[in-house]
């Protein structure tokens, strides 16, 4: 009982920075708004049994990520708004009333099957894990099952960082 | 219930107050100590021996006149040192005290909570700790806060990493990301950490100096050259609050290095017995006169060392204490693997 | 799973609606968050883990991703002085 109230509050403030972050003219309150977010995102994962990937989407996205974004904003730092003249090629109104129309039927949907009984789901056979508790579960399937993902990600993010320094610096 | 509630409401109002007199105090110490280093007295007139001094100084930052400068950005302006003074009291929530205890009958642990992340939580929580700075440089609207804020943002988050691979060794040390467990395994292995892994202290320790934006890397707030830093347009209880932030992030990063290097509460050599009469001192008096010790290094390295120029800082902190911290990481795995 | 496709259409929203580049990247964060959403409420129904893991690499991938795109965004900046799409139209003369 507790756990779905706390659900729905925390689900409440992340649709809810989620709005302000697209939809606010400020670019520096929008990515605040973003911090906001992400850190609410992160309680919602330890809601959900996940401590550690809460820990890591703190320390990666908003203290990391989203730090980037601030520093691009401050440097981009623009006198005019952006939206200050329109383009004609654009629809706004269309996209905007076909995005409320998809929000409608994900309503429709979620009350439907709300309301009819559940069926079993399938769940995956589950190994024996050699390890207890949550971060080292993740560490084991990390090296084990996973390792050829994991060092792939490494490379991906080595070529990211030679990547941005490249592009970021004045000649070549 | 009350095991649930009550208690640890109890702990967290304890360690609150306890940090905000201690970071109060601190600003004493730190003249105190400086004053003694070169050759005077320091703050001699309020009170006796001028104990009284972080009093008049609280009394005076409250009421001197709030201003925010024309066309600051509000909301930003004001969240700006509540951001940097947050992350610093919450991290007390995972940094042990002492083991459990019997109070009242009861048996009582002597830290808030014992998460099973608690040193990545710490980790996290310090990464936030950025935004009070470059919020504080934006919000102000002009121009030596904004090129101060950038740069001491830069100077943390580029030693944050330095701080975050040093920890990494430590945990493959210790088996665990609790930090009861950590200091748990040093009372197993009857060793504490920082004669295991000493170049893993030394690289915490610069880092930490760094992240706390503490001499000698204190350029962002030198008054010399950026006419105060980051928080030049802030006055009175504003002003106050990042002041106390700072010395709060202080003693945070010396107690996470006590805990994590020098064994916590653990008297010294607590497996020898011969040693055992010492065992009348309570386990939180040890944590806190290694806390001392390392708050009294930090005020005395402000004191001798001549600041950093903020290319050598960069240079420092991605082309050698980074590497060191790598190399020191793949050294404690081979060692592991080896011993096993 | 609700709320991850409700963030998942915000982002999207936004990603058509705004034109500060800078703002569109951030909607794509905010989808990435949503399908990572998922993955952990799926990974704590059934009750395996495997689901953060995936998310742990999504982390990874938005990290890379994030860095690269504001490197672009810099370096047409510095070229073109704004960062509204409406104007980044060099293919196009």
């Amino acid at each position: 009982m507790g756990q779905s109230i706390a659900f729905y509050t925390l689900a409440a403030f992340i649709l809810g920075f989620a709005v302000l972050v697209v939809s606010t003219k400020d670019t520096v309150h929008s990515v605040l708004f973003l911090v906001l977010d992400f850190l609410f995102v992160a309680a919602l994962y330890v809601l959900l049994g996940a401590p550690f990937l809460a820990a890591i989407q703190i320390l990666v996205y908003a203290g990391g990520i989203v730090v980037l974004y601030l520093f691009v904003v401050m440097l981009v730092n623009l006198k005019r708004p952006p939206e200050a003249h329109q383009d004609p090629h654009r629809q706004t109104k269309f996209g905007l009333g076909l995005a409320v129309a998809m929000l409608v039927e994900l309503g429709m949907i979620g009350w439907s099957s709300y309301a009819s009984p559940a069926r079993p789901a399938f769940v995956a056979p589950l190994a024996a894990m050699p390890v207890s508790g949550n971060t080292e579960e993740v560490g084991w399937l990390l090296y084990t099952s996973y390792l050829i993902p994991f060092e792939i990600a490494s490379m991906l993010l080595l070529v990211a960082m030679i990547g941005a320094i490249l592009l970021a610096k004045r000649e070549l | 219930m009350i095991d649930n509630l009550v208690i640890p409401l109890i702990k967290i109002a304890i360690v609150l107050n306890a940090t905000l007199v201690a970071v109060t105090y601190m600003v004493l110490l730190e003249r105190k100590v400086i004053a003694w280093a070169q050759s005077r007295l320091g703050p001699m007139r309020v009170g006796p021996y001028g104990i009284l001094q972080p009093v008049a100084d609280a009394v005076k930052l409250m009421i001197k006149e709030d201003i925010t400068p024309v066309r600051a950005d509000k909301w930003v302006f004001t969240a700006a040192p509540i951001i940097s003074m947050v992350p610093a009291l919450i991290v007390y929530a995972v940094i042990p005290f002492g083991p459990e205890v019997s109070l009242f009958g009861r048996r009582v642990t002597l830290y808030v909570t014992d998460v099973n992340v608690g040193l990545l939580y710490i980790v996290s929580v310090a990464s936030i700790g950025v935004y009070g700075l470059i919020l504080a440089g934006y919000a102000s609207n002009s121009k030596y806060p904004l090129l101060a804020s950038l740069r001491a943002s830069a100077q943390l988050i580029s030693y944050e990493v330095a701080v975050t691979l040093t920890l990494v060794s430590v945990i493959m040390v210790a088996g665990s990301l609790s930090m009861v467990s950590i200091v748990r395994a040093q009372e197993a292995k009857h060793v504490w950490f920082a004669f295991v892994q000493p170049v893993a202290f030394v690289i915490f320790f610069i880092g930490g100096l760094a992240e706390t934006n503490r001499a000698p890397f204190d350029l962002p707030e030198a008054e010399q050259e950026l006419t105060g830093g980051f928080h030049t347009e802030y006055s009175g209880m504003r002003f106050a609050l990042f002041f106390l932030a700072e010395y709060a992030n202080m003693i945070v990063v010396s107690s996470v290095a006590t805990t994590l290097f020098f064994g916590g509460w653990l008297r010294p050599f607590p497996n020898v017995a011969a040693l055992s009469f010492l065992d009348f001192i309570p386990s939180w008096t040890w944590f806190l006169i290694k806390s001392f010790v390392f708050l009294y290094i930090f005020i005395w390295v402000r004191a001798t060392l001549p600041r950093y120029r903020y290319d050598q800082l960069m240079r420092l902190g991605w082309k050698v204490l980074i590497p060191l911290a790598i190399v020191n990481l793949i050294v404690t795995g081979i060692v592991k693997v080896l011993l096993s | 799973m609700m709320l991850s496709a409700a963030l998942f259409i915000i982002g999207v929203i936004g990603v058509m609606v705004r034109r500060n580049i800078i703002i569109i990247f951030m909607s794509i964060e905010l989808i990435l968050n949503a399908v990572n959403i998922n993955l952990v409420a799926y990974s704590n129904q059934l009750q395996n883990a495997i689901g953060q893991v995936f998310a742990v690499f999504v982390i990874a991938v938005a990290a890379a991703e994030a860095a690269v795109g504001l490197g672009i965004i810099l370096a047409f900046y510095r070229n073109k002085e704004t960062v509204n799409i409406d104007e980044m139209n060099v293919m196009r003369w």
